[in-house]
């Protein structure tokens, strides 16, 4: 059902944008005013949730210790998996960031036969997020020859390697195929893994449905449906979207306005959704604290301040009263002045 | 808040990347609106009707090119009362006599570069060609 629902979600929000952009006037809501509102929710809300993340204290040191942490010099230490030094940390960091080490592991335990119980790493949620998430930023980086101008030389290197197969025109890029494949992947891996499939919800259906609807329509309007898709025209409405001097000049297929309208509500969705990963990579105190608690104390920033108080300070500042009940102190009273008068 | 001097940086760096397109843009020289010259031969229709043209030529291409050379449509294109045969040199490059002038003035504006040249040869080089034989 979690599932249905995001494909209805998804399919509410194509008719809006489909119908919505017939009727007259309502290509400048569509085309201007959704994506400068949609990209003001997404900045903010991003900057928000980081923040809110950067004030949220670590109270305990506790990275993900994967393997040997630095230790006596004949013991061999694991740098990547239990970093020492901040060089160390930026090197696993940099992996996780690059190429998902984490998720390379992945064990899945197996009963077989036996019985008997195997562990065993499964590489396949590793491969599908690769090819997803390196075809979508591929994408990304594409469509800025639709906001750039002069749309500088190396955009077009890609776009040359993407469609190194030279299939059809205009060519087929590779990266489509990857990123529809990925989306249609990782949602069958929610639906199949019964483990996963239990744990998934709404919130994790939903963004895989709303990128495959984007890839599609996109798409779509490139290679099928291209009445009223005039490229020229459209980076004219783009590059006056950036330069905050927007245009409509000629009519723009219903196509182009659902796919827009999809990215509008993907990017105001990012900040309050899973998607938010993408900053929080880079903030997990589980991938970017140096597993050094042997060497350096982690103080737990929430600690009320509390002055430290020697036994010794403690005596000094009760002795009298200690000694007028007859508590035994390590240090006696100082011989009091006029008493020793008394006893001459 | 906790590790300001990574946080914020950071934060700087995510919000220029974001809005790339705003600084690039701001201090680039925007390039003309592509003006695709009309056929100098003083035509004055195309083989579909211009809007239709600008939208999907290269879908048409393609289905001539397959047409041709799968299918041996190797047909007649009547426009405006001439006859051309269907292809990319004898018929779209009969009127639009120049690449550079007409297909390359939308082309750069977009990044677009069809590969299509590595093997046709464009009027001037066609032209080129004949004086050497
Ligand atoms: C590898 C070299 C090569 C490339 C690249 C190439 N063509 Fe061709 N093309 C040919 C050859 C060879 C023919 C066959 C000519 C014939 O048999 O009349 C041909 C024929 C055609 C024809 C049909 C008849 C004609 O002579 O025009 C069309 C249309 C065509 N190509 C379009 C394209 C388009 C559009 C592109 C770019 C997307 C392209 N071609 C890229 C080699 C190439
Ligand atoms: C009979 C001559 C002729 C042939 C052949 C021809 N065209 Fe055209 N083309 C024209 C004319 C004339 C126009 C301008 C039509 C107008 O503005 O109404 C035009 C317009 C266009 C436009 C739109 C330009 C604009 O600025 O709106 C494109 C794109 C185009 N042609 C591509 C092609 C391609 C690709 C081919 C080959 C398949 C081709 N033409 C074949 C005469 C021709
Ligand atoms: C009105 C502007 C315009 C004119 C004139 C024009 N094109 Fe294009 N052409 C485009 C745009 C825009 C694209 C990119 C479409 C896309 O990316 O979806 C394109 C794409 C193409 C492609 C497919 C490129 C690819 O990625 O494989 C071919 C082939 C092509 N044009 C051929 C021509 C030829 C040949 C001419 C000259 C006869 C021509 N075009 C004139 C705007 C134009
Ligand atoms: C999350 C962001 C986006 C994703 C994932 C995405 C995805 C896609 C995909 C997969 C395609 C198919 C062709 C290609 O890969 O180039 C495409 C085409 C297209 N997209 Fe997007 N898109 C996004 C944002 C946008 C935005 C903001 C615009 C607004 C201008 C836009 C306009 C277009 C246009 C005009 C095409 C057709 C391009 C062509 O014909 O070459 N897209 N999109």
């Amino acid at each position: 059902m979690k599932y249905a629902f995001s494909f209805l979600a998804v399919i509410a929000l194509i008719l809006i944008a489909w119908l919505g952009s017939q009727i007259p006037g309502m290509p400048y809501l569509f085309g201007i005013a959704l994506p400068y509102l949609a990209m003001m929710i997404f900045l903010g809300g991003f900057v928000y949730r980081v923040v809110q993340w950067g004030k949220s204290p670590v109270p305990f040191s506790i990275q993900t210790t994967c393997g040997q942490g630095k230790s006596l010099d004949f013991i061999k230490h694991d740098r990547l998996e239990a970093p020492d030094t901040t060089a160390e940390v930026v090197a696993r960091m940099f992996l996780e960031i690059v190429t998902f080490r984490s998720l390379f592991r992945n064990t899945k335990s197996e009963l077989h036969d036996g019985p008997k119980i195997t562990y065993e790493s499964s590489k396949w949620l590793w491969l599908f997020a690769i090819i997803f998430h390196y075809s979508f930023l591929m994408v990304v980086i594409r469509h800025m020859r639709l906001f750039l101008d002069p749309v500088p030389f190396w955009i077009a290197w890609l776009e040359f390697g993407d469609g190194l197969f030279q299939v059809g025109a205009p060519t087929w890029y590779m990266t489509d195929i990857g990123l529809l494949a990925g989306c249609v992947l990782l949602f069958s891996r929610r639906l199949i893994t019964r483990h996963v499939r239990f744990i998934s919800l709404v919130n994790d259906y939903f963004p895989l449905v709303l990128i495959f609807a984007i890839a599609v329509t996109g798409i779509l309007m490139r290679y099928f449906l291209r009445t009223e898709i005039d490229i020229v025209n459209i980076k004219q409405l783009a590059v006056g979207l950036v330069t905050f001097s927007p245009v409509i000049g000629t009519e723009i297929g219903a196509i182009f306005y659902i796919h827009l309208f999809l990215v509008c509500v993907l990017l105001a969705y990012f900040p309050f959704s899973k998607l938010m990963h993408f900053a929080g990579v880079f903030m997990s105190p589980t991938r970017n604290m140096k597993n050094n608690t042997r060497a350096v104390r982690h103080v737990n920033p929430w600690n009320p301040k509390i002055i430290p108080h020697s036994y010794g300070g403690y005596e000094d500042e009760f002795r009298e009263f200690m000694v007028d009940s007859g508590i035994p102190v390590e240090k006696e009273l100082p011989p009091k002045k006029d008493e020793e008068k008394d006893e001459e | 808040m906790y590790n300001k001097r990574f946080i914020i940086p950071g934060l700087v760096i995510f919000v220029l990347f974001v809005t790339f397109p705003l600084w690039f843009n701001a201090f680039s020289t925007a390039s003309p609106v592509p003006k695709p010259e009309l056929p100098p031969g003083g035509e004055k229709e195309c083989v579909a009707p211009a809007s239709e043209m600008r939208d999907r030529h290269m879908v048409l291409l393609n289905e001539w090119r397959d047409g041709v050379l799968r299918d041996g449509e190797r047909d007649v294109i009547t426009v405006g009362g001439k006859q051309y045969r269907k292809g990319l040199q004898m018929a779209c490059m009969q009127c639009h006599t120049s690449k550079e002038k007409f297909c390359d003035t939308c082309h750069d504006y977009t990044s677009v570069k069809p590969f299509c040249w590595d093997c046709h040869l464009t009027p001037e080089e066609a032209a080129l060609k004949k004086e050497t034989h």
